[in-house]
């Protein structure tokens, strides 16, 4: 029988404020334990929670960006719960009055469009870091962590493949690094998921026991996750077995997941509006302020970039994955017109020296003056392309303006027939082998006298006027 | 010979300070004396601080030009013990916080320390502010200074007693149910809760944050707004905190046109004689001085008790759940080693560090909030409380300000009602519909019974008219005397 999977997602996403939700603590990553809290991230006795503005707003941002309602009356709430890295043994979260809701993505899977739907998103604070120290018969907590802002978004089960969920996946970290919301750092917790997955047969209507999956901390595991589910699952119910509706833990390490205890999963968090934190009244004028900002989201600049511009596939995906590469781009079309030469560049040699560097757009000495004055050069034929791609690493290593590097390098090309000729003869003296090759007729050989010249040449000569002279001279 | 100087409003002392008949050590002298004397009857104070108080008061003798201070400089006060002081133990008379020191400063504490006023200690009150006698404290009772084997109300016990007994000149309380007003009532002093939002919450130990409401306490009318002024004001760090600017005119006692209101449904059976026959006289006081005294309803307040304790065991049961033995206060001792160690660390630290109260308290409250009776308890809570703001803002388009009594009874003995949870609640039934609805109220000093326990009468105001009921108790002050009796000590 053929098994369909149902997969819903629940994303929390690390906001990239510069201070915590509610107090005006830093949010940078790798400070020493406990250096980056005060007393109410704490959760001292008598402290109060005051909303971080820039919190709200990139929540609204985000919102927007995923077609959401935005809930201009938005309140939070209390989620209780006894954890020792929760310092107030509640978290301040959204359950009632969520910022956001009945939203969706777009996303393309093998050409086609399918819409996932957003089910809300809502803001709430970040716990901290409980480390177990091997052989200790203690457990420390680092608190900085603690109180910085999280965007929870959660999805509608409407993901039907891997396939699907690699892609939602990929088109929304997409979004939030495009629209400023978050860096998106796996690697410091930036983006963290739980899934939700349960399996029918095909075509049947009724949705099958759902399992939610935790722990989940990366698109890799997400995905290992939920591909294990999802056999499982499908294992039992082809054998007829009953799916449990349940909450399991991933154990990354050997590669399955577990049930988790009961006692965690009968969690009751008793939720309840925040008193301390008076109702949100968004204002319609705010809102409107920032969708004015929102920046062209990568999905619909790639279909401008193919359908306007006349990219491939592939390279419209390239460019647009990297929103400061699809901005070095659009900048550099500005000035400067051949998008055909302009896209080689940029996803080859351009391309090429940012992964061989392992630095952005932004982090070289690259910028579109400097990459438009390359390719003019060539096109004036000034310098060979084999020299402009030189030219083009020495800026990057040197951060040197291209005009400077070539007059250093001595690479202004040479068109003077004499000078050339003299470099031909030179050739055709030096290897009366390939000369003779070519004068029986193997017309490879030319090639490989060119490719003498050029060298003679230091790839200066023009290699159109080489082949010129050179065919005339062996005429 | 002049009456002591610790038994003196802050109003008469910044006189005589001016004048230069004083030094602001003399004023702790006079208090050192008293607290000397009858601390160790009374116990209205968990810490005392007077050897620091003594300096700074000392500090200040050198300044010649006295003028320039602020107008409450070097006036001693005591701070109930729910309210953070950086530095100094702040306990709630809870055993989880008995050794926890603050490293900051409510906002309220860091205003009294700008107006460079003297904290002389932090008062005794009821664990975590949840009772009505103050006998809810992990160091014991506080004393009525009236009549020593009776309560002297609470939760702001010890911020009462201390005023009445001349161990301060002005006191910080926290009302939440009626935890200024009613100790007011029984230790014959004055005490306002502001209108929620008037004065920051901010470093206040927190028990119901949407009742919860720091208030000044006084020997007199003049002096309880010297301090809201002193204290009140938009807070930043506060987002429940109004505004509004604080009114700024002086008292005049005007009284003449003003309406006053009295709910018929506080004046019915099961509310002491003598309570009925102090608010009906002060009532006939007003008419003499040119009021009208009409009666008015307020016909949800049976229910206001029953509303109360669902609201606020449920925001307790949150704010309570932070005294795990994680970070700070008691931790357990020794684990039994059997089951998850963290588990049994939190349970144990929270069995023994809670006193019975507010086992209590937290217990109904997560009951409140759980799966299935939420809506049944706690959001219709929330309408029974919209119904009795209601009924105010009908109430308050007849009348100026209400009239009514703050507790049932007069100060009742120690233990009386300890061993009922219920007959204590039911003390509140009178204050607490001000803090459902957000209301001001103020409690002064209204008569005594025949015994000579103290009575005390509330005005209730119109949100954020603090005025007017100063205003009208004022007046009141002006005209009667129960305000500067002093109980007789033996």
């Amino acid at each position: 029988m053929e098994i369909e999977p149902v997969i819903g997602l629940e994303v929390h996403v690390e906001l990239a404020t510069k201070s915590k939700m509610f107090c005006g603590c830093p949010t940078t990553f790798g400070g020493t334990p406990n250096s980056q809290v005060c007393p109410v991230c704490l959760g001292l006795p008598g402290v109060l929670p005051v909303v971080n503005r820039e919190a709200v707003k990139i929540g609204i941002k985000t919102a927007l960006a995923l077609n959401c309602k935005i809930n201009r009356y938005t309140l939070f709430d209390r989620k209780n719960y006894y954890y020792p890295d929760l310092p107030k043994n509640y978290q301040i979260s959204q359950q009632y009055h969520p910022l956001g809701v009945e939203g969706w993505v777009d996303i393309e899977v093998d050409g086609v469009w399918k819409k996932i739907r957003i089910h809300n998103i809502h803001l709430e604070e970040d716990a901290g870091k409980n480390v177990h120290e091997e052989g200790k018969n203690y457990s420390l907590v680092d608190l900085n962590r603690a109180g910085i802002p999280l965007l929870e978004i959660v999805t509608y089960p409407d993901m039907r493949s891997l396939k699907e969920l690699e892609v939602f996946m990929n088109t929304l970290r997409m979004i939030l690094i495009y629209i400023g919301a978050s860096d998106c750092k796996m690697e410091e917790g930036h983006l963290r998921f739980e899934a939700n997955i349960s399996v029918r047969r095909k075509g049947e209507e009724k949705l099958g026991p759902k399992v939610e999956m935790k722990n989940l901390n990366s698109f890799k595991i997400v995905l290992r996750a939920v591909e294990y589910e999802i056999k499982r699952q499908s294992e039992l119910l082809e054998k007829g077995e009953k799916i449990l509706q349940e909450t399991r833990l991933w154990d990354e390490e050997r590669g399955i997941s577990l049930p988790m205890r009961f006692k965690e999963e009968a969690q009751d968090y008793r939720y309840f509006p925040e008193p301390d934190i008076p109702p949100l009244n968004i204002p319609e004028e705010w809102i409107e302020e920032i969708k004015k900002e929102l920046p062209e989201l990568p999905h619909i600049k790639k279909k401008r970039f193919k359908e306007e511009l006349g990219l491939g596939e592939k390279e419209a995906e390239t460019l647009v994955s990297d929103v400061e590469l699809a901005k070095f781009f659009e900048e550099t079309l500005k000035v400067y017109k051949n998008v055909r030469n302009l896209v080689n560049w940029m996803v080859g040699p351009v391309l090429r020296e940012l992964n061989e560097r392992k630095i952005s757009i932004s982090e070289s000495p690259l910028t579109p003056e400097r990459l438009i004055k390359i390719m003019e050069m060539v096109e004036k034929n000034l310098i060979t392309q084999t020299n402009a791609k030189y030219c083009l690493r020495e800026v990057f290593e040197t951060g040197k303006e291209p005009e400077e590097i070539v007059k250093e390098k001595g690479w202004i090309q040479v068109m003077d027939a004499g000078e050339i000729e003299r470099w031909v003869e030179e050739a055709i003296k030096g290897n009366p082998k390939a000369v003779e090759d070519y004068r029986k007729g193997k017309k490879q050989a030319l090639s490989f006298l060119i490719g003498q010249v050029m060298k003679l040449s230091r790839g200066k000569a023009n290699p159109q006027k080489v082949r010129e002279i050179l065919e005339s001279k062996l005429g | 010979m002049r009456e002591e100087l610790c038994h003196q409003p802050a109003h008469v002392l910044r006189e005589l300070l001016i004048k230069g008949e004083i030094n602001y050590s003399d004023i702790l002298s006079s208090l050192i004396k008293t607290i000397e004397e009858k601390e160790k009857d009374i116990h209205a104070f968990i810490t005392l601080r007077l050897e620091e108080a003594m300096e700074e008061a000392k500090e200040l003798d050198k300044i010649k030009e006295r003028e320039s201070l602020p107008y409450l400089a070097g006036i001693p006060i005591a701070i109930k013990d729910n309210i953070c002081t950086e530095g100094i133990l702040t306990t709630c008379a809870s055993k989880i916080l008995a050794n926890f020191i603050p490293p900051y400063d409510a906002t309220v504490i860091e205003r009294i320390k700008k107006e460079k006023m003297v904290i002389i200690g932090k008062t005794n009150l009821d664990e975590f502010a949840m009772g009505s006698s103050t006998e809810n404290s992990a160091f014991g009772p506080t004393k009525n200074p009236w009549d020593l084997k009776r309560v002297p109300g609470g939760s702001s016990g010890g911020s009462a007693a201390a005023l009445i007994g001349g161990e301060t000149i002005l006191a910080l309380g926290s009302d939440t149910g009626g935890s200024i007003r009613q100790p007011a009532s029984f230790c014959s002093i004055t005490g306002l809760k502001p209108t929620y939002g008037r004065v920051s919450r901010y470093g206040l130990v927190a028990f119901a944050s949407s009742l919860d409401q720091i208030g000044p306490m006084g020997k007199d009318v003049e002096d309880v707004y010297l301090l809201l002024k002193i204290i009140g004001g938009k807070d930043s760090r506060d987002s429940t905190s109004l505004p509004h600017p604080l009114p700024q005119e002086a008292l005049k006692g005007s009284i003449k046109g003003k309406v006053l209101g009295i709910p018929k449904e506080y004046l019915k059976e099961g509310v002491d004689e003598e309570v009925i026959k102090v608010v009906n006289k002060a009532g006939e006081i007003f008419k003499k001085m040119g009021a009208e005294v009409k009666e008015i309803t307020l016909p949800h307040t049976e229910y206001s008790v029953a509303c109360y304790y669902i609201i606020a065991p449920s925001e307790a049961s949150s704010n309570l759940a932070r005294y795990d033995g994680v970070q700070y206060g008691y931790r357990v001792k020794e684990l039994s080693g059997e089951g998850n160690p963290i588990v049994e660390m939190m349970e144990r630290t929270r069995d023994e560090g809670f006193g019975s109260e507010v086992k209590r308290r937290i217990m109904l409250g997560t009951f409140a909030l759980s799966r299935g009776y939420f809506e049944a308890y706690y959001l219709k809570a929330q309408k029974v409380r919209s119904l009795i703001k209601n009924d105010f803002e009908e109430a308050f388009k007849e009348c100026d300000c209400i009239l009514a009594p703050v507790s049932p009874t007069p100060p009742f003995k120690i233990g009386e009602k300890i061993a009922d949870p219920l007959k204590m609640y039911l003390s509140d039934i009178f204050t607490i519909p001000a803090n459902l609805a957000g209301l001001p109220s103020l409690s002064l000093p209204g008569g005594f019974t025949q015994n000579g326990l103290p009575v005390g009468i509330q005005l209730i105001g119109k949100p954020l008219d603090e005025y007017t009921i100063l205003d009208v108790g004022f007046a009141f002050q002006k005209e009667t005397d129960f305000h500067k009796r002093r109980p007789v000590w033996r």
